[in-house]
């Protein structure tokens, strides 16, 4: 048991991108191009470390494992869509890291007790509920790009590309605001700034339009989801059973 | 009447599969220019299945038995022709076509690796729509049937092949199905964890009345489950009826070893009309027809003074094999 323990301390260890970038920010002064002080900064990125341990998605990867070693085969002919699979798994991790996310953020207080604050229940609520749609939109990109292994058995490549957009413009390295403002208008049509920016901001307590945030992530689920069954009913048609 | 519940009419299925030539110039000539031809796996079948029944799928490596399968239970789209499966058309996936079937391949498996086997058995109790009550019912009985108890509550990846294999079993039967499909369910098990399988097939055959479509390389399976058989070469029927009929038609003939109680006696009876096969002092192999082995036996025994006879039967797997290689056995 103590490897698997283990395991699930790295899952939440692995996701400390957010703090080495908020090192580089303060130690750069970066924040006051910005009007951001280093207090939100640092809450910002300590919500963006939590966003990004109840939103992260590896779905891709599972499926494309799956499908190559002919593991799909007997899911699919259950009477339910294997990505619901998935999907339970994905939540199940989630209730596993939650104690660790804790104990990271407690550290966290402690070496930078000037940032500890107690988000409002209605503020907490409403970023328990954007996280959760930031994690649905993952999962439905990463279940669309996972349908590709139906056509070629690298989907993961095409995963691998999309990870490019998504760590620049989603608000893991800089919050969105520090974009200029022509690049800004531009990334605010993708779904990208609202699968940590936004949630982040909202949790963090800094400036944001909560109803256009929560209004966009729920008209891109509105899109992708139809977009999934269409490619998921094509690519079951296409689908070979090999390595079964 | 019994009805059909399987009906195939002119079934083929193609891939397109791509091939390459090897080294570095074949790599990048791959790359840019792929070459890829289609390949007719199945080749406008056409059978049906009745309901209760078993049948084996015979074949060599690649003939097609597995491709047929899948096809059935609705795991991969038809090129060409119709199958309808207790009234569904597989491919489409209903849900009340799937909570019917179970497609259990030997050495894949479905059970949660990390967890004990009981939890994926919960899992597919909830995913078949059985309450906590009808999914314990229903594990206490299969788990009794395949003599599993223990094992239920140990991991997986501590389990045996064979006692993995038989919590497989029990994974893909919880929903009660009435048409299985298994793809070589007694691949790499041990002859006695192969006649327990098999064992409790037929009792599960039984008391269901399921229909049971099998594949499988060992030739015990075949015999001792399934009346009738259909043979697959190159993607093709080959044969399609009764196991008996084909072992009759494949070995007319059966050898009998004679001991005589004199050399010369033995002599007497290789000089009597029978084909003999060798003949060792006072031991001599003949070769008789089935149809006249038991006038011809009464004959030996009341001219001859014999010792002792052995009816060696031809083994099953050399009668099999000879389906295997051949295209066409009209009996």
């Amino acid at each position: 048991m103590l490897e698997y323990r283990v395991e699930i301390a790295l899952w939440a260890i692995s996701g400390i991108i957010p703090f080495f970038m908020l090192n580089i920010w303060t130690n750069n002064n970066l924040n006051e191009s910005i009007n951001l002080s280093d207090v939100m900064l640092s809450r910002y990125f300590l919500c963006a470390f939590f966003v990004r341990q109840f939103s992260v998605v590896w779905v891709v990867f599972s499926f494309e494992e799956d499908s190559l070693m002919g593991k799909v085969s007997p899911y699919l002919i259950q009477p339910l869509n294997p990505f619901f699979r998935y999907f339970a798994q994905h939540l199940a991790e989630q209730i596993t890291r939650f104690p660790f996310a804790l104990i990271i953020a407690f550290f966290f207080f402690i070496f930078n007790p000037e940032s500890l604050w107690i988000p409002n229940l209605g503020i907490l609520f409403l970023s328990i509920v954007s996280t959760f749609l930031s994690f649905l939109i993952q999962f439905l990109i990463q279940s669309i790009v996972a349908c590709l292994c139906f056509w070629t058995e690298k989907a993961s490549s095409v995963e691998r590309l999309l990870f490019i957009p998504t760590l620049f413009l989603s608000g893991l390295l800089a919050p969105v605001v520090s974009f200029p403002a022509y690049v800004k208008s531009w990334i605010y049509l993708t779904p990208f700034p609202y699968l940590i920016d936004f949630p982040a901001n909202l949790l963090s307590g800094n400036e944001t339009n909560i109803s256009g945030g929560l209004s966009m992530q729920i008209l891109w689920i509105f899109l992708l989801f139809p977009l999934f069954k269409k490619i998921w009913s094509e690519g079951t048609k296409k689908y070979t059973a090999m390595g079964s | 009447m019994v009805q059909n519940i399987i009906d195939v009419r002119n079934l083929s299925k193609s891939f397109d599969i791509s091939s390459k030539e090897p080294g570095f110039k074949g790599t990048i000539k791959h790359f840019f220019r792929r070459q890829t031809k289609s390949l007719k796996v199945i080749k406008d079948i056409s059978f049906e299945i009745k309901e209760g029944e078993i049948v084996g799928f015979l074949g060599a490596n690649g003939a097609g038995k597995t491709t047929i399968l899948k096809m059935l239970c609705g795991l991969i789209y038809p090129s060409e022709g119709s199958i309808l499966v207790s009234g569904y058309l597989p491919f489409r996936r209903k849900e009340n076509f799937l909570k019917n079937i179970t497609l259990i391949m030997g050495q894949k498996q479905q059970l949660i690796w990390d967890l004990p086997p009981i939890e994926s058995f919960y899992l597919n109790a909830s995913i078949y729509d059985l309450d906590k009550f009808e999914a314990k019912k229903r594990i206490k009985k299969l788990s009794e049937m395949l003599e599993i108890d223990e094992e239920l509550f140990i991991p997986v990846r501590k389990l045996s092949l064979g006692q993995r294999m038989k919590s497989e079993l029990l994974a893909a039967l919880i929903h009660e199905p009435n048409i299985l499909f298994l793809d070589e369910p007694t691949l790499g098990l041990d002859i006695n964890a192969q006649r327990n399988l098999r064992k409790f097939l037929q009792k599960y055959n039984k008391e269901t009345n399921a229909t049971i479509c099998l594949t499988s390389h060992y030739m015990k399976d075949i015999t001792s489950l399934c009346k009738r058989v259909i043979c697959v070469h190159e993607g093709a029927i080959s044969y399609d009826g009764k196991l008996d009929l084909l072992l009759k038609k494949l070995s007319p003939v059966k050898e009998i070893l004679i001991i005589c109680r004199s050399e010369e006696d033995a002599i007497k009876l290789g000089n009597s009309g029978f084909t003999v096969k060798n003949k060792i002092k006072n031991e001599i192999t003949i070769k008789i027809e089935n149809k006249s082995i038991t006038s011809s036996l009464k004959t030996i025994l009341n001219n001859f003074d014999i010792e002792d006879l052995f009816i060696n039967e031809p083994p099953i797997d050399e009668v099999i094999g000879k389906v295997l290689i051949k295209k066409d056995y009209d009996i």
